[in-house]
């Protein structure tokens, strides 16, 4: 699968968040996604990446624009050395919150991507890669 | 290891004149001073940082975080604030302190003049507080400049966060641009402000300008709904575009308000409420006027 274009990003503070959904929308529109799926894309990056900054104590997000021959995607891939989660089917869970949130953050960023994965274990870290595709 | 601050000690006791001239050539001529007013004040600090070099130095005191630099510290403290606060650059400001090295140096050579050993260690060590000193001058240079950037980002977020009084009782509140956290909060309080200090019973809430709704946004859209409601105000949400009113299906977020696609519709419907109408003149009546 070729790659058109890759780089990786801080996420350490709300500011990088704003950031971060200034990058994704850019890749969003050079990839040719339309206003839904660009706002569908950034709102997903948002939840992840504040969450990578809140609970995963900052990371980085790598953003990759990719094309399978027929159509054209975004895979972005969240990566901190945070505390890790012990329950994923908790923390997926809708309305489970850790914190003062509404915890609805992962479960809605999966059912904004067309693909979603999150890897983690207790003082492992946590890694998320989720894709939208045009 | 304290010796050589008696040497410098002893160098400002015996110079002091000499010193302070030379090193406001110096000054003079590095930062390029025209400015004669400034040069005045120049000099002033100068000779309030020698005074209180020469007590840190009496005071022996190995690290300049000591209590007995503090005097020291202010001095700097007080140079970087005014060049931060009137726009000079770090280097600028931190030519103050590096360029006492040259006087002070000549003043070393001249005293161990016949003993090279003496002098290497003098020079080292003397050099090592003035860059020490200067390093300094440049954090708090630094600590400034972000208070100053912080304080206008603060007045920058005060001013974007109009709330208007379209009628008597309705207030709006159009959100524009990226909604983090910090600057949500501060629109969010303004509006509650504006609904108490009115008495205002309905406050349109309008998000056409705002380019991401996530979780925090909504909840912080919740939070401040339901304080109004509290105070006695309803609010109307209007802005919704499509693509924002997917996403926040998708995100599962129940917003529990009444909503209008348009400013207008919202500002309609806040009339309807305040038993007003709005109705089209008489043609005759507009060709009157
Ligand atoms: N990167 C992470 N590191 C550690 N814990 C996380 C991470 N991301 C999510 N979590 C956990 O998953 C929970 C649910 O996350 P989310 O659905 O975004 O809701 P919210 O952010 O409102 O708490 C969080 O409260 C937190 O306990
Ligand atoms: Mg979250």
């Amino acid at each position: 699968m070729p790659t058109e274009s890759d780089e990786t990003m801080p996420l350490r503070t709300s500011d990088d968040v704003v950031r971060v959904r200034q990058a994704v929308r850019a890749r969003a529109v050079s990839a040719g996604f339309s206003l839904v799926d660009q706002t569908k894309l950034v709102t997903a990056a948002s939840e992840v990446g504040r969450n990578t900054v809140d609970y995963g104590g900052g990371g980085t997000l790598r953003i990759e624009v990719v094309s399978n021959g027929r159509r054209r995607g975004v895979r972005l891939t969240f990566t901190d050395q945070g505390p890790g989660i012990a329950d994923l089917t908790l923390a997926m869970k809708d309305g489970y919150t850790s914190g003062s949130g509404l915890g609805l953050g992962l479960g809605g960023a999966k059912r904004l991507s067309n693909e979603f994965d999150i890897r983690s274990a207790p003082g492992q870290g946590t890694i998320v890669t989720l894709a939208r595709w045009t | 290891m304290s010796e050589h601050r008696h040497v410098i000690l002893s160098l400002i006791d015996r110079h002091h004149q000499q010193l302070l001239a030379e090193w406001l050539a110096c000054q003079k001529r590095d930062a390029r001073i025209a400015d004669p007013q400034r040069e005045k004040e120049i000099a002033g600090l100068a000779g309030r940082f020698l005074d209180q070099l020469r007590r840190g130095a009496i005071a022996q005191a190995d690290d300049i975080q000591m209590a007995e630099w503090q005097p020291v510290r202010e001095v700097l403290e007080d140079l970087s604030r005014d060049r931060a606060i009137q726009g000079f650059s770090p280097s600028e400001t931190a030519i103050f302190v590096f360029s006492l090295k040259e006087p002070l140096f000549a003043l070393l050579r001249r005293e161990f003049a016949i003993d090279a050993d003496r002098l290497a260690r003098e020079t080292w060590t003397a050099s090592r507080l003035i860059d020490r000193l200067g390093l300094y001058t440049i954090e708090s240079y630094a600590r400034v400049r972000e208070e100053v950037i912080t304080r206008q980002q603060q007045e920058l977020l005060e001013l974007s966060t109009p709330v208007v009084e379209l009628w008597d009782g309705i207030l709006a509140l159009p959100l524009i641009g990226t909604l983090d956290s910090a600057r949500t909060q501060i629109v969010m309080e303004s509006l509650l402000q504006r609904i108490v200090t009115s008495g205002a019973e309905i406050a349109i809430i309008d998000i056409t300008g705002v380019p991401t709704v996530d979780t925090l946004v909504a909840q912080h859209l919740i939070k401040t709904i339901s304080a109004a409601r509290l105070m006695g105000a309803d609010c109307i949400l209007s802005g919704i575009r499509p693509q924002i009113a997917q996403t926040i299906v998708h995100l599962g977020l129940e917003l529990n308000v009444v909503s209008k696609a348009t400013m207008a519709d919202a500002l309609a419907l806040a009339l309807r409420r305040a038993n007003k109408t709005i109705i089209d003149r008489e043609p005759s009546a507009a060709t009157r006027t």
